[in-house]
């Protein structure tokens, strides 16, 4: 593939951008790409990027099937989303969730946490991870020779196995 | 203020060139996002409420053992001078230290370990280590994270996880990265497939300092991009992983420079060094770009003096705008800069001949 800019050289650098709908393609040499290198990089922040897959989301579809809605909690409006890129506060996960999840799932290919959940959380949902991540992760450190990470991830095991013997405590 | 200036006097410690394959992986960082239960993300904050928040983590952050004897900065208090001494440190991010309204960090004495309160989110906790150390920094960063959490309830989902105030960071609010100093894989017009495959497994290449900077002087810095569906470890490995693998074909591009182009790229050397040690006035990109080369002519053994791997990491810092300007101990412009950066350049290579 020939730059789309000198015309002459091999491009190995390919960008994709969605305006409208529309997929755009740059195809660049490093060369080009390294004086262009400020303009795209402008161009093609995450934050545009967000707005971008936001804003098509919107556009896609009929203008009466766009979301006028504003978090009940902090009054943002999912459009104030789309072009800053940034949420208002925790509640606009939940008020703006049929059009995020889709978007998350587009940027982040999963919708379920399985990482480090707090500590107050875990208690009361009864338990942090799963015994049978935390197994797997343990025998993967010890083939790895981390030690501390091990002896961690041991008594996290630990803790973890006291808790689910213990009766579940009850309001009855 | 002494602090700043304390730190100005100090050798970074994760610049130390230590740690392992610390000839091509300068440092490895991770920093988690986290944010209070109480109040809104950071653009719906009063003024009010950014300065309820940054002295509430003075409180907070006290208590941390982690960051036992840290310095509480509160941006008020620094000049835009300061700030841009800590962004070169990359103690605070270039976000953090260009936006207005009330903002601290809290920041170690070997500065391994830093705060940014009211950054994108709350809260931003990072941990670096020199070398290939992402285990070693995630064990750090997530006691501080256990720590801060006993005193400060964080905004959590039991299924989205840690709730940030950009979805791209929602989950475990993870990002690892690693800084790498890739000067062959550039001579040998190779980096560029390593960025397409990187790219390919979801990995984000940046320039020295994050988000929307170029590479310069042949530093990259590696990252993940995706931070939900996946637990902690196993995004650190997946990176670390990558990692290795680019390391390996440096070292190998160095290798068949060495040995196949063996003159060419000595003169590429070579030359380096004698443009560093003549120049009266240079730019911090064309400095950069040369000491890259001979970073790499000492690593590789060609260029043999005193000066080693971690005075030349050092230098890299020392010639940025901002430490110019602290160690000169007075406001310079860009032309004075680039005298003086060419001074200290000449000055810090005497020992090294050509």
């Amino acid at each position: 593939m020939i730059c789309n800019l000198c015309g002459t050289q091999d491009a190995s650098i390919h960008l994709t951008e969605i305006v409208n709908d529309q997929m755009i393609e740059i195809h660049l040499c490093e060369a080009c790409a390294q004086e262009k290198g400020t303009d795209f990089k402008t161009h093609f922040n995450l934050t545009d990027l967000l707005a971008g897959l936001a804003d098509a989301g919107k556009t896609s579809k009929s203008p009466e099937k766009r979301f006028a809605g504003k978090c009940p909690q902090c009054g943002i409006t999912y459009e104030e989303f789309g072009k800053s890129g940034r949420l208002g506060c925790a509640q606009c996960y939940d008020a703006f969730a049929k059009m995020l999840l889709p978007l998350i799932k587009r940027v982040q290919r999963s919708t379920a946490h399985v990482g480090k959940r707090p500590s107050r959380v875990s208690a009361e949902t009864g338990g942090g991870r799963p015994l049978q991540l935390l197994q797997e992760r343990l025998a993967k450190s010890v083939q790895m020779e981390e030690f501390e990470e091990a002896a961690r991830l041991r008594d996290e095991i630990r803790r973890a196995e006291e808790k689910s013997a213990k009766p579940a405590k009850g309001k009855s | 203020m002494n602090v700043i200036d304390a730190f100005v006097k100090k050798n970074v410690e994760w610049l130390r060139a230590t740690g392992p394959d610390s000839d091509v992986v300068v440092s490895s960082r991770l920093r988690l996002a986290r944010n209070l239960k109480d109040f809104p993300f950071l653009q719906k904050l009063v003024p009010s409420q950014q300065e309820q928040i940054v002295e509430l983590m003075r409180g907070v952050l006290e208590k941390s053992t982690v960051l036992k004897k840290s310095h509480y900065l509160r941006y008020n208090d620094l000049t835009e001078l300061d700030r841009q001494f800590l962004l070169e440190r990359h103690l605070i991010s270039r976000e953090h230290a260009s936006e207005k309204g009330h903002k601290a960090v809290a920041v170690t004495p070997d500065e391994q370990v830093s705060v940014m309160v009211l950054e994108e989110d709350h809260l931003r906790l990072q941990v670096f280590q020199s070398g290939l150390n992402l285990t070693e920094s995630w064990r750090v960063v997530n006691q501080l994270d256990t720590e801060i959490e006993k005193n400060a309830e964080f905004s959590f989902s039991p299924t989205l996880g840690y709730l940030t105030a950009c979805p791209t960071n929602v989950g475990t609010g993870l990002r690892a990265s690693c800084m790498l100093h890739l000067p062959s894989l550039v001579l040998t017009k190779q980096v560029h497939k390593v960025l397409q495959a990187l790219a390919k497994l979801n990995l984000a290449a940046r320039g020295l300092y994050g988000e929307g900077t170029q590479a310069t002087g042949n530093f990259f810095q590696f990252s993940n991009q995706m931070t939900l569906g996946q637990q902690e470890e196993e995004i650190i490995d997946n990176l670390a992983s990558v990692i290795r693998q680019v390391v390996d074909q440096e070292r190998e591009a160095r290798g068949f420079l060495g040995e196949k182009r063996k003159a060419k790229f000595e003169d590429q050397i070579w030359r380096s060094l004698g443009t560093l040690k003549s120049a009266r006035v240079i730019s911090s990109s064309e400095a950069t770009q040369l000491l890259s080369l001979l970073q790499l002519g000492i690593l590789m053994g060609l260029v043999k003096s005193n000066l080693t791997h971690q005075d030349l990491n050092a230098l890299f810092l020392l010639i940025q705008p901002a430490h110019l300007q602290k160690i000169s101990a007075k406001t310079l412009n860009s032309t004075e800069r680039d005298v003086r950066r060419a001074d200290l350049i000449r000055e810090k290579l005497t020992q090294v001949n050509l």
